[in-house]
């Protein structure tokens, strides 16, 4: 086992916990934002994808990176906004509209 | 790549988990998301800069990049815009399977160049592929387009292992041989039907379990590519979320009273529209008109409203909202109590009301509301059935156990509700027949409309 791959695993593992810690505090009332604003974070595959594109240098390259990057840039734009708007619904009494 | 780039994606990963951890209020959560999509748009601007240096990707690569970022964020924009709050479920499920598909395309690449890290890619291409297909039928089968119901057919579980037998025996192929292409089809092929298989049997009311599953399904897929690219920005991200689709899968189950592992052998949940028996059956129940429910409502001291899916599914939060509004200017106290699996997807209830102007304050979670009930003078149950039902607190029943909304424990309860037909469980309801409850028999957009004018004719 490589020491990057145990640096790989150790950064993954942690991640793991610190998530759990932060996100079960979250209300139920938040859940669809959470996740669909969690959706958005997994959208971070754009920065895989536009790394493809460094080493495309015939047709498969270069659809792959056409295909991973129109996906993944769905995934960030649509879920962020689509994450707001939801959560500028959310309002007190004789809040905004 | 140096210490510089790897320091910003660091401040990239803080940025996501202080967006998620601002989650935890209402009051806080919007601007969390707007601290999360910086970070991103920081991790977006960071990696050009790093090719620009590189200066590796040739001018068509860039055009390839750049084609794709347009569609793909105009179509992202155009569905995050349009999107009705009711279809919710489905967009979430859409970016899930293009997440996870996008996460898989990584690996393939990966492979087809250097395949350094087969085992990560091997494991990316399978769930990756899996959240592809099944977020696909998934959404499909929310949106309608495939049959709602948990289609089975024979020798599916046969067809399970095989392909089960199939994906492992690719990703074991490729693992030994990463340059292997047959070996990389049939991994991708059999992990792309499966997620069909996989998601096919699970019934409608399920969804939330499944969209919550595919969610943890994608981070992972994303922490995978993380491995195989060794990006750490990526894994972080991945396991964050693949902790959230964790943690929800986990409480929707619970919520429903069911495991996992059931759920995904599919069976008990049955289609949106479970099949209506005419008319109040032999069951001695009380059917109750629109004006005496409105006097009832009118003047009531404390009135807690159950919605559940059928008030979604008949588009009426809207009537609900406005009849609840107009109680509220007569004094009454109102407030929504809200079944963790109303809806059809963790939270989506919510949601649906916070669009119908409802203050989040009233919304209440079932644990903290369920002691209200005993104080309640009038309990308004509105497209809820097997959660209210207060056959789950004994043994030896499908809903035995499941955690109920305590809503025999009002002084009186109304129930809007089209027929007698049964909830997902597919067993009668005991709140309906139960002294205290009275029946009001109509489609709950109509059915409040109707109420609604009651209150304002009868009491003004």
């Amino acid at each position: 086992m490589s020491a990057d791959l145990v640096f790989d695993l150790t950064v993954f593992v942690l991640s793991l916990l610190v998530g759990f810690e932060v996100i079960s505090k979250v209300p139920a009332t938040l859940h669809t934002p959470l996740m669909s604003g969690a959706n958005s974070i997994h959208g971070i595959v754009v920065v895989g994808a536009m790394l493809i594109a460094t080493t495309a240098d015939d047709w498969v390259g270069y659809l792959l990176a056409f295909v991973a990057m129109a996906f993944a840039t769905m995934n960030v734009v649509g879920g962020y906004v689509v994450t707001d708007r939801m959560l500028g619904m959310f309002r007190t009494r004789g809040g905004a509209k | 790549m140096n210490a510089a780039f790897h320091l910003i994606y660091l401040a990239c990963a803080t940025g996501f988990v202080v967006g998620l951890h601002m989650m935890n209020s209402p009051a806080t959560a919007r601007r969390g998301n707007q601290v999360s999509a910086a970070a991103m748009a920081v991790a977006v601007g960071t990696t050009v800069v790093l090719l620009v240096r590189a200066g590796s990707v040739r001018p068509v690569g860039w055009l390839m990049l750049a084609a794709g970022a347009a569609v793909g964020g105009a179509a992202g924009l155009y569905a995050a815009r349009t999107v009705a709050m009711t279809a919710m479920p489905q967009l979430v499920s859409v970016f899930n399977a293009v997440g996870g598909g996008a996460a898989a395309l990584l690996a393939v690449d990966d492979l087809l160049r250097s395949g350094g890290a087969p085992v990560a890619a091997a494991l990316d291409i399978l769930i990756g592929a899996v959240t592809f297909s099944g977020s696909l039928v998934a959404a499909g089968k929310l949106q309608g387009w495939v049959p709602s119901q948990p289609i089975v057919f024979p020798g599916a579980r046969a067809l399970n292992v095989v392909l089960g037998v199939a994906f492992l025996g690719g990703g074991g192929w490729l693992v030994a041989d990463p340059h292997n292409r047959p070996a990389l089809v049939v991994l991708a092929v059999a992990a792309l039907a499966f997620g069909v298989t996989m998601v096919l049997p699970i019934g409608g009311a399920d969804m939330p379990v499944v969209i919550s599953l595919l969610n943890a399904f994608t981070g992972t897929a994303v922490a995978m590519a993380g491995f195989v690219l060794g990006n750490p920005v990526l894994i972080i991200a991945g396991a964050l979320v693949g902790a959230s689709g964790g943690i929800l899968t986990k409480l929707m189950a619970d919520a429903m009273n069911r495991s996992i592992p059931s759920i995904i052998v599919g069976g008990f949940g049955t289609g949106d529209s479970a099949a209506p028996i005419a008319g109040p059956g032999g069951a001695s129940v009380r059917a109750v008109a629109a004006d005496d429910v409105a006097i009832q409502l009118a003047y009531a001291g404390k009135v807690i409203i159950v919605p559940g899916y059928g008030l979604a599914a008949a588009q009426a939060q809207h009537e609900l909202a406005e009849l609840a509004d107009l109680l509220e200017r007569r004094g009454v106290e109102v407030s929504y109590a809200i079944h963790p699996v109303a809806g059809r997807m963790p939270g989506h209830m919510n949601v649906l009301l916070a669009e119908a102007n409802v203050p989040y304050p009233l919304l209440r979670e079932m644990d903290d509301v369920n002691p209200e009930f005993a104080r309640t003078d009038v309990a308004l149950v509105i497209g809820a059935n097997d959660v209210t039902n207060p056959a789950a607190r004994r043994p030896g029943n499908p809903v035995s156990g499941m955690p109920i909304l305590d809503v025999d424990q009002a002084h009186s309860v109304i129930v809007i509700k089209r027929s007698m037909g049964h909830g997902y469980a597919g067993i009668d309801n005991e709140l309906y027949t139960n002294a205290k409850t009275g029946m009001y028999f109509a489609d709950a957009k109509k059915g409040l409309a109707a109420l609604t004018s009651a209150v304002k004719t009868l009491v003004g």
